[in-house]
């Protein structure tokens, strides 16, 4: 029944601090032979009695078919409400439901093409093995990394050994330029000659994200990050405004369809003030008078 | 436990009769999803073998397509949750050509769940239902009557006895006798039996208990309505002790001879076997697994399973001897 997707019980083997986020890796046997950069995975938080029902998603940091425990699964988690918190502070060999790989992964283009990646914060997780997967095609990539401060950036270490360039901004400037990623990325994409920009991190960013490599003339691929509660496709809460290839906007689920969906497909005009409004064009929208 | 005994439970396990008769539509198993919380299907396949459960219970229909509302959809509560999706879906037409016609393939028994802004709309949506293809896949209709009535100033139809009895009516004239009715209420009412009586009077065939419970959650940081849509349903482990009083209550009324005797589907906070058990032994002849999904999305079919060996140790043969059992056992 499974088809690519495994419901498995994750023992912890590893557990790191990585500045402000934690590291974790899980065995998860079957999980990794069907993983690809951009998909995630749904795991349980509390306990098999737990008040907190809802599974909460990750990025797949990284995956490894076979070691010394077998399949693993990496992901780096920012502890943030109860469910974050009580993974950062699972031990070594405690144990949580996973079930993954989900959703649809970034595209790779069919040519050797330069290819700039950017990550938001923690949204930098799936970005170096994106990276490598681009460089075995051939691709050169650049890396732009922005959080808030410093203790927020992931991976930028990583980042030096994976990709040809690196450049990293925060809001404070207390590492690489002060500001936001949209400021260097305009620079980044001329001088690399990118016609692909992946994005992952705030909606806010891939927004200008998308923006940008519009204006640049490169296409973007963005991984969004929805509210879900179910992560399997069978709860409808996870939706966004996306244009299809018939031009129609639909609600669509963003754990099947997406989390990665063309830049310029998604409707950002539909967001503000952290909530998401059904465009009036899109199909079944509710009319006046109507439901 | 022995090895013997285990070996013993296993086989007394395997060895209750799941079967259940839902006014007409046998059933191997009382195991069902929820409308909603299985979407149509093909996502859960990948975790459960959709023939294993009784029935698979389809996302609530309507007659066109429906975006739904805006986001954010949903808020996490305390062994729950609250949902304000707004009944998305894709209208009758492409339902039974794309949805059914797979759930058909792969050989689920379906209990399609319907609704309509009017009675007039159900009882549209129930007719092309009938003149569909994959008709014959279909073991019964839920008639989600716990939804907003367009001609009644957006009042609840399921809060009305007679715009419930008045669309369940409409219902029935569209589908074959041998196909079973039931209504999906709302436990959000003063009373509850008056609002069973007029479905049962105008024709369902059974009853589903309960639908959503209304709720809200309000963020604290933004000091405002966490979902979009304001309200919500609230759903989980949390409402289970309210599925166990309607139940028993619509149970209790049927045993006094207040209303018909017709089978009832237990629905709210099931996750595990022994929650499937208090629905049952309050009156439910089938349970349905909604939210406890999200958590495990083989829930429907683990449920079950547990469900037999509990009813094995307790010396059942029959899951229908269970049924209502706990109203014998009151002083
Ligand atoms: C595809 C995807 C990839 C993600 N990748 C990462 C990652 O690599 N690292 C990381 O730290 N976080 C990631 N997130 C966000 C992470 O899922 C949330 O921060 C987390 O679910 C919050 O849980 P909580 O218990 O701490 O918060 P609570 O607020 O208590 O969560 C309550 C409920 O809301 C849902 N929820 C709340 N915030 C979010 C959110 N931002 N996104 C999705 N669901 C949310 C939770 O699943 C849960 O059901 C990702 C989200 C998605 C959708
Ligand atoms: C996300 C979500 C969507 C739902 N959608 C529907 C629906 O379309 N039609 C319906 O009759 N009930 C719907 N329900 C209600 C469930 O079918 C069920 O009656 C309720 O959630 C209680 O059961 P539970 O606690 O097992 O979830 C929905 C519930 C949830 C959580
Ligand atoms: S999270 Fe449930 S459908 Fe996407």
């Amino acid at each position: 029944m499974t088809a690519g997707v495994v419901q498995v019980n994750g023992e912890l083997i590893a557990t790191r601090r990585a500045g402000a986020y934690h590291h974790l890796t899980f065995v998860a046997p079957g999980l990794a032979e069907h993983a690809r950069p951009g998909q995630f995975v749904a795991l349980t938080v509390g306990g098999p009695t737990a008040a907190t029902l809802l599974r909460r998603c990750f990025s797949i940091h990284r995956v490894s078919p076979s070691g010394t425990y077998g399949g693993t699964v990496d992901v780096v988690v920012s502890a943030k409400g109860a469910g974050t918190q009580w993974l950062t502070a699972l031990r070594a060999h405690d144990e949580t439901d996973i079930v993954g790989p989900l959703g649809r992964p970034f595209p790779l283009p069919t040519e050797p093409v330069p290819c700039v990646l950017v990550g938001g914060g923690y949204g930098s997780a799936p970005l170096f093995w994106l990276a490598e997967a681009l460089r075995e095609r051939g691709c050169a990539v650049h890396l732009v990394l922005g959080a808030a401060t410093e203790a927020r950036l992931f991976g930028v270490v990583e980042g030096r050994r994976c990709a040809d360039t690196v450049t990293v901004t925060t809001d404070d400037g207390s590492l690489g330029h002060r500001g936001w990623v949209s400021d260097v990325l305009p620079g980044v994409i001329r001088d690399s000659g990118a016609a692909v920009v992946y994005g992952c991190g705030p909606m806010g960013m891939l927004r200008s994200v998308t923006e940008v490599a519009a204006a640049e003339g490169a296409v973007a691929q963005v991984a969004v990050e929805e509210s879900m509660a179910c992560g399997v496709g069978v709860c409808m809460t996870c939706v966004l405004p996306v244009r299809g290839n018939d031009g129609l906007t639909r609600m669509v689920r963003s754990c099947v369809e997406g989390p990665v969906f063309r830049g310029d497909r998604v409707r950002w005009d539909a967001f503000s003030d952290g909530l998401c409004r059904v465009p009036a064009d899109a199909v079944g929208a509710p009319r006046a008078g109507g439901h | 436990m022995t090895m013997l005994e285990s070996a013993v439970g296993v086989s007394a396990a395997t060895s209750v009769d799941m079967s259940t008769d839902l006014g007409g539509a046998v059933l191997p198993s009382p195991m069902m999803t929820a409308s909603g919380c299985a979407a149509n299907g093909r996502e859960l396949h990948r975790f459960l073998d959709l023939r294993e459960l009784g029935a698979f219970v389809t996302k609530t229909v309507m007659a066109q397509p429906r975006s739904g509302r805006g986001t954010p959809r949903m808020a996490e509560t305390p062994s729950g949750m609250l949902n304000s999706i707004g009944l998305q879906g894709p209208g009758i037409d492409a339902f039974v050509t794309k949805d059914l016609a797979w759930l058909r393939s792969v050989g689920a028994r379906v209990l399609v769940s319907i609704a309509g802004n009017t009675s007039g709309e159900f009882a549209d949506v129930a007719a092309r239902l009938r003149a569909s293809d994959a008709f014959d896949c279909v073991v019964g209709v839920e008639v989600n009557i716990s939804c907003p009535n367009v001609a009644n100033r957006g009042l609840v139809f399921a809060c009305d006895p007679l715009a419930s009895g008045k669309t369940v009516a409409l219902v029935r004239e569209q589908l074959p006798r041998d196909i079973p009715i039931f209504a999906k209420l709302t436990p959000d009412v003063t009373d509850l039996v008056s609002i069973a009586q007029a479905a049962v009077k105008a024709g369902a065939d059974g009853l589903t208990m309960v639908n959503t419970l209304l709720g809200m959650v309000i963020d604290t940081d933004l000091l405002r309505p966490q979902v979009a849509g304001v309200t919500g349903g609230l759903s989980g482990p949390a409402i289970r002790p309210v599925a166990v009083r309607a139940i028993w209550q619509v149970r209790a009324a049927m045993l006094e001879g207040r209303l018909p005797r017709v089978p009832i589907i237990g629905v709210g906070g099931v996750r595990t076997g022994r929650d499937a058990l208090e629905l049952v032994a309050a009156g439910a002849s089938a349970v349905q697994v909604g939210t406890a999904a999200f958590n495990d999305p083989g829930a429907p079919a683990r449920v079950g399973r547990e469900l037999q060996s509990l009813l094995a140790e307790r010396g059942f043969a029959r899951f229908s001897d269970a049924v209502g059992v706990a109203h014998e056992r009151i002083a």
